[in-house]
C-alpha cells in the first residue's frame, strides 16, 4: 500500500513537473527536431474572432460555446423543403469529432495577430485585379445559382485541383490530418487532402528560378531551435490558389512548426502582402497527434468526381427547362 | 536476352563476388546481375538508406512488354510529339501471363486508350487509358512511369513515396498488421526488411488502375510484392512479383534498375495534370457544349 502511494505520489510529481519545466523535446537520430507523424488540426475556435466577443473564454464559457455548436449541428431541421435540406446536409455526421472542441487556451479567434483577432483591412486593389475579383465573383454566382457554364465556373477544390493541402493551412470541417515525415535535410508535410507532398528542403538550397510556378509554391525550410521555419514562394497566379487571393508578386508567407510538447504542435502562419492587406497578420493553430491511434488514408478526388459532371449536366438541363 | 549473355560472360567474375559478399546482402537478380555486390549506407536504425529522387529510364508505361516505337493515338494531331519509343520487357519470360478472355479484353483497352466518356457513373471508368485521365497510376506502374519520385526514410514506421506524376503518394507502414481497410489508387502497402531489401507487399489496390498505355490490366485481386535493393550509390534495383488469380495464369515477376537523380538541386516539381484533362473529361458538358 504504502509503496503503491509512493509510486503514484511520484507519477503525479512527474506529471506536473512535465506542465511546468521544460521536457526534452524528441529528436531524430540525426538531431533534428522530431516533428514525424499523424496529426490533426481541427478546431471550432474561428479564424476571426466574432464581433463583440471577448479574446479568451473562461471555462464555463467554453463548455456552454461547445454544447451549443454540437446540438446546433445534431438539431432536427427538416423546415425549409428540399433545397435548404440538401444544402445542410454536410451535418454532424461528416463533421470531424475534434471540430466541436475550441483551442485549449479558449481563444476566440485563430489570429493572434493584430490584437482584435481580424484579418486585417483590404487596401484598394489595382483595376486588374479588381476585374478578376469581379469575375470569380460572377463564375461564383452562376455556380451557385446552379448553373455554371464550365468547369471553369467551379473553385480548385471542386475541380479536385488544390485543396486544402496549400498553405496557409486552416482547419475545414472534416479531414484534417497532416502527416509528417523527415528524413536528413528533408521535411514533407503530407495533407489528407489532396494526397500532396509538400516536400520542404532543409539543406539550405535556393528556392526555384522566378519562372517556375506552382499550385503549392515552392519551400525552403531551416530549424530555429526546436521550430521549423518554412518561406513559400514561387505560388500560381491563379483564382484560389492563394489566401483571399493576394498578389502573387508580393505575397509573402511564414510559417513556425514547433513541437510543444509530445501530443502537441503549435502551428503559426504569417501573411503579408501589400497589394491585399493594410498589414501583415499572423494565426496560431494547435496540432494534435493522432498517431498511432488513426491513420491518414488515401484521399483520391479527381478519380471519381462525379459531382462536376452532375453539376454542369444538371445546368444543362435547367437551361432547357427554362426555355420549354 | 543481352543481359543473360552478359551474365554468362562475367560469370566467373560474379560467382566470386558472391563468395565475397557481405552475409545478408542482396542477391542480384537476372537484371541486376551487371552490378557488383554493394553494402549501402546505413540509417541510424541499421537498415539501408534509400532517401533521394529516383526514376525508372525503361519504357514500360507504353508497354510492360516487347514494342517496337509506335505513333500515338493522334498523329494526324500530335505528329511525332505524340509517339512512343521502342523498348524490351521488362518481365522475366517477356509476356504477361494471361487467361485467355484477359488478353481479349487487354487488346479491347489498347483499342479505346484514348477514348473517354464519363457521362455515366456506373461506367465512367470503362473507357481509356488512367493515365489520360490523369488518375492515380497505382503499383507497379507508379515506378516506371517516366516521371522521378521521391522516397522519404526517417526513424517512425512509415516510409513515404511520392510520386512527381498527379502528386501521387503512399505511405509504406513498416512491420504493419492491419489489412487494407478499404481500396485505394495507389493501395495499400506494408513493408518490411529482408536483408538489404525492403520488401513491399501491395494490395487493396483499384481495380481500374492499368499497367501501361498497351491496355494491359488486372483486377480487385491484384496482389504486388516489390522488392528495392540497394545496387550501387546511384541506382535501387526494383522488382516485383504480380499475381491475380482472376486475369493471370501465374505470377509473373518485372525487374529494371531505378535511377538516382543527380542533377544540382534536383527537386520533385509538381505534375498536377488535372487542368490538362478538363477539355478532354468535362469540355462536352459545358454550356457551349464542347470545348471551352
Amino acid at each position: 500500500m504504502k509503496v503503491r502511494l509512493l509510486l503514484s505520489t511520484g507519477a503525479l510529481a512527474a506529471c506536473l513537473a512535465g506542465q511546468g519545466a521544460k521536457q526534452p523535446l524528441p529528436r531524430t537520430p540525426w538531431g533534428d527536431p522530431d516533428l514525424q507523424g499523424v496529426w490533426n488540426d481541427a478546431t471550432s475556435t474561428p479564424l476571426q474572432r466574432p464581433n463583440g466577443t471577448k479574446d479568451t473564454l473562461s471555462d464555463e464559457e467554453a463548455a456552454s460555446f461547445q454544447e451549443e455548436l454540437a446540438s446546433d449541428l445534431s438539431r432536427d431541421r427538416r423546415d425549409g423543403g428540399a433545397d435548404a435540406d440538401v444544402n445542410r446536409a454536410y451535418n454532424e455526421h461528416w463533421m470531424d469529432s475534434r471540430r466541436l472542441k475550441i483551442t485549449a487556451d479558449h481563444r476566440t479567434s485563430l489570429i493572434v495577430d493584430p490584437p482584435d483577432g481580424r484579418i486585417p483591412p483590404l487596401v484598394k486593389l489595382s483595376p486588374d485585379r479588381e476585374k478578376a475579383r469581379a469575375a470569380r465573383a460572377a463564375a461564383n454566382a452562376r455556380f451557385n445559382a446552379g448553373l455554371p457554364e464550365t468547369y471553369r465556373d467551379m473553385s480548385l477544390p471542386v475541380r479536385c485541383i488544390i485543396r486544402t493541402d496549400s498553405p496557409p493551412y486552416l482547419p475545414t470541417i472534416y479531414n484534417n490530418d497532416f502527416q509528417i515525415f523527415q528524413s536528413p535535410g528533408v521535411v514533407v508535410i503530407a495533407p489528407e487532402m489532396i494526397h500532396s507532398a509538400r516536400i520542404i528542403p532543409v539543406d539550405g538550397r535556393p528556392h526555384l528560378g522566378p519562372n517556375l510556378h506552382q499550385w503549392l509554391g515552392d519551400s525552403r525550410g531551416h530549424w530555429e531551435g526546436a521550430t521549423l521555419v518554412v518561406e513559400t514562394t514561387n505560388f500560381r497566379p491563379d483564382d484560389g490558389v492563394i489566401f483571399q487571393n493576394a498578389d502573387p508578386d508580393t505575397f509573402r508567407i511564414t510559417e513556425r512548426f514547433t513541437r510543444v510538447d509530445a501530443d502537441t504542435l503549435n502551428y503559426e502562419f504569417t501573411v503579408e502582402d501589400p497589394h491585399t492587406w493594410s498589414r501583415p497578420w499572423t494565426a496560431r493553430i494547435p496540432w494534435t497527434k493522432i498517431d498511432p491511434d488513426e491513420q491518414m488514408y488515401e484521399y483520391a478526388c479527381h478519380e471519381d468526381n462525379y459531382d462536376l459532371v452532375h453539376f454542369l449536366v444538371g445546368a444543362r438541363g435547367r437551361e432547357q427547362k427554362a426555355k420549354q | 536476352m543481352p543481359d543473360r549473355l552478359r551474365s554468362t560472360r562475367i560469370g566467373f567474375a560474379a560467382l566470386v563476388a558472391a563468395v565475397l559478399a557481405v552475409p545478408g546482402s542482396a542477391q542480384p537478380s537476372p537484371a541486376g546481375a551487371s552490378f557488383p555486390p554493394y553494402r549501402a549506407p546505413r540509417l541510424a536504425d541499421g537498415h539501408p538508406d534509400l532517401n533521394g529522387i529516383w526514376q525508372a529510364f525503361v519504357t514500360a508505361n507504353w508497354d510492360v512488354q516487347d514494342h517496337e516505337a509506335q505513333a500515338g493515338p493522334h498523329p494526324e494531331l500530335d505528329g511525332a510529339y505524340g509517339a512512343g519509343p521502342g523498348g524490351q520487357s521488362i518481365i522475366e519470360g517477356g509476356e504477361i501471363p494471361y487467361q485467355p478472355w484477359a488478353l481479349q479484353k487487354k487488346k479491347e483497352n489498347f483499342a479505346k486508350r484514348a477514348t473517354v466518356d464519363v457521362s455515366n457513373d456506373e461506367t465512367r471508368h470503362a473507357l481509356g487509358d488512367p493515365e489520360l485521365k490523369c488518375y492515380m497510376p497505382g503499383v507497379p506502374r507508379a515506378a516506371y512511369m517516366p516521371f522521378p519520385f521521391q522516397i522519404v526514410q526517417g526513424s517512425n514506421p512509415y516510409i513515404l513515396v511520392a510520386y512527381e506524376f498527379a502528386s501521387a503518394t503512399r505511405i509504406i507502414r513498416m512491420n504493419w498488421k492491419q489489412e487494407a481497410p478499404t481500396p485505394s489508387w495507389m493501395g495499400w502497402s506494408r513493408g518490411r526488411w529482408e536483408g538489404d531489401t525492403l520488401v513491399v507487399d501491395v494490395t487493396g489496390q483499384r481495380e481500374e488502375t492499368w499497367l501501361d498505355r498497351a491496355g494491359d490490366f488486372h483486377s480487385d485481386a491484384l496482389h504486388v510484392v516489390e522488392r528495392y535493393t540497394p545496387a550501387s550509390p546511384y541506382h535501387l534495383l526494383y522488382e516485383a512479383t504480380i499475381e491475380d488469380l482472376k486475369v493471370y495464369t501465374r505470377p509473373w515477376k518485372i525487374s529494371f534498375p531505378l535511377y538516382r537523380r543527380m542533377e544540382k538541386n534536383t527537386q520533385l516539381l509538381e505534375f498536377k495534370c488535372v487542368p490538362f484533362t478538363e477539355d478532354l473529361l468535362f469540355g462536352k458538358f459545358g454550356k457551349s457544349g464542347g470545348v471551352r
